[in-house]
């Protein structure tokens, strides 16, 4: 398969996947608990699976928020095995260089949250 | 409003917004955030939040189908990825260090701000490239098909310094505003690269996924993502984006635009007033 189309299809079953698990998310939230819909805060990978384990919607929704959020980073990673494959260096140091941006910007948000 | 009625009406919304943001080439995010603080009163951070996993979701969909017709140069994207995902940190830590009036002042500005740019025509760069040896050791040039013409189009890429310095602007506001901000790459792009303007769009749209998921992370983390918030904005946009890529085209948009134009300077003079009060 070449390039483009296996990043193509990366990004659109990342869409697809992740629209899924927010929608059976919110029927749960909106089924089980139509009094408190807005409002749960969940700020760490440990809460999600909390509201998952607790029978609560708004976990599986955020999972499938996190995947949404995932989804270009792993295009990313995706990016520089085909830049390792082309033995093209210059553009695995580029894309490396964004990953790890991107992996950053999850730890100083911890750091400072 | 009961909860389930306020949720029906974000999802309603956000479809609208997805609708009218594709139809005139605008973000969803542009209309989504002064809805959601204007009208149902969510604090401005949580609505930032949920606008930034819209930009995602509509970016990404729209990317796959971009990438597929070969119009995004990847390795533009890639490069420039480096300022726009740097730019999109600073912008989300500010945003979550400022005083939110400052949010609703910088949003007014940027709504005003586009609601000027709809109103002057776009055009293209002019005048002779001049050679990069940058963008020439990067094999950053590139050809597309353009259907207009029946014919492939190669094109050379200048001045990649000040693209990126552009793009880490561009990422800047997109973090701190919660919005795609193509309205900032693209002129980046086509003018001071001199890519096309097909390549241009279909290049931001690719970016605007990886800049947004960079802010997402500091938004999550901070508790600003709340699930049944951005759950149904982020459907809900990018349905509406879905149908109005279906329509694009086949509607005198001028009509449109004309009364959008009025639309955002009133919200625009809205968000000034919430922010200056």
């Amino acid at each position: 398969m070449n390039t483009d189309l296996l990043i193509s299809r990366l990004l659109r079953s990342g869409v697809i996947i992740s629209a899924i698990l927010v929608v059976i998310g919110m029927g749960i939230a909106i089924v089980h608990h139509p009094a408190s819909l807005i409002g749960m805060k969940i700020h760490s990978p440990r809460e999600v699976v909390r509201a998952i384990r607790d029978g609560h919607g708004q976990g599986i929704a955020m999972l499938g928020l996190l995947l949404l959020i995932a989804t270009p980073v792993m295009r990313v990673a995706v990016s520089i095995a085909i830049f390792l494959r082309e033995r093209d260096f210059t553009f695995v140091a580029i894309t490396t260089a964004v990953l790890l941006l991107l992996l950053l910007s999850f730890v100083l948000g911890a750091a400072s949250g | 409003m009961s909860p389930l009625t306020q949720i029906l009406a974000i999802f309603a919304i956000a479809i609208l917004a997805g609708f009218l943001g594709s139809l005139l080439g605008l973000g969803g995010g542009i209309i989504v955030v002064p809805a959601l603080t204007l009208l149902f009163g969510i604090d401005i951070r949580m609505a930032i939040g949920a606008s930034i996993i819209s930009v995602i979701a509509t970016s990404s969909g729209a990317a796959a189908a971009y990438v597929k017709e070969h119009l995004a140069n990847l390795r533009v994207a890639m490069f420039l990825e480096i300022g726009t995902t740097l730019g999109a940190i600073s912008g989300a830590y500010l945003a979550g260090v400022i005083h939110t009036r400052f949010l609703f002042i910088l949003f007014g500005g940027l709504l005003a701000w586009s609601a000027i740019a709809m109103l002057k025509k776009r055009h293209e760069g002019e005048g002779i490239a001049s050679p990069s040896a940058l963008a020439d050791r990067l094999k950053l040039h590139g050809s597309f098909y353009d259907e207009a013409i029946d014919q492939h189009v190669d094109y050379r890429v200048t001045r990649p310094g000040t693209g990126l310095g552009l793009m880490y602007l561009a990422g800047a506001a997109s973090g701190l505003l919660g919005i795609g901000s193509g309205a900032l790459k693209v002129p980046a792009m086509d003018l001071a690269m001199r890519l096309p303007m097909k390549v241009s769009t279909a290049t931001s749209n690719f970016m605007i996924g990886v800049t947004a998921a960079a802010s997402a992370g500091l938004y999550f983390v901070r508790g600003e993502i709340d699930p049944l918030l951005a759950g149904p904005v982020a459907t809900g946009v990018l349905l509406g984006a879905t149908a109005g890529s279906r329509f694009l085209g086949r509607v005198e948009s001028r009509v449109i635009r004309t009364v959008f134009v009025v639309v955002l300077i009133v919200v625009s003079v809205e968000m000034l007033v919430k922010g200056l009060r």
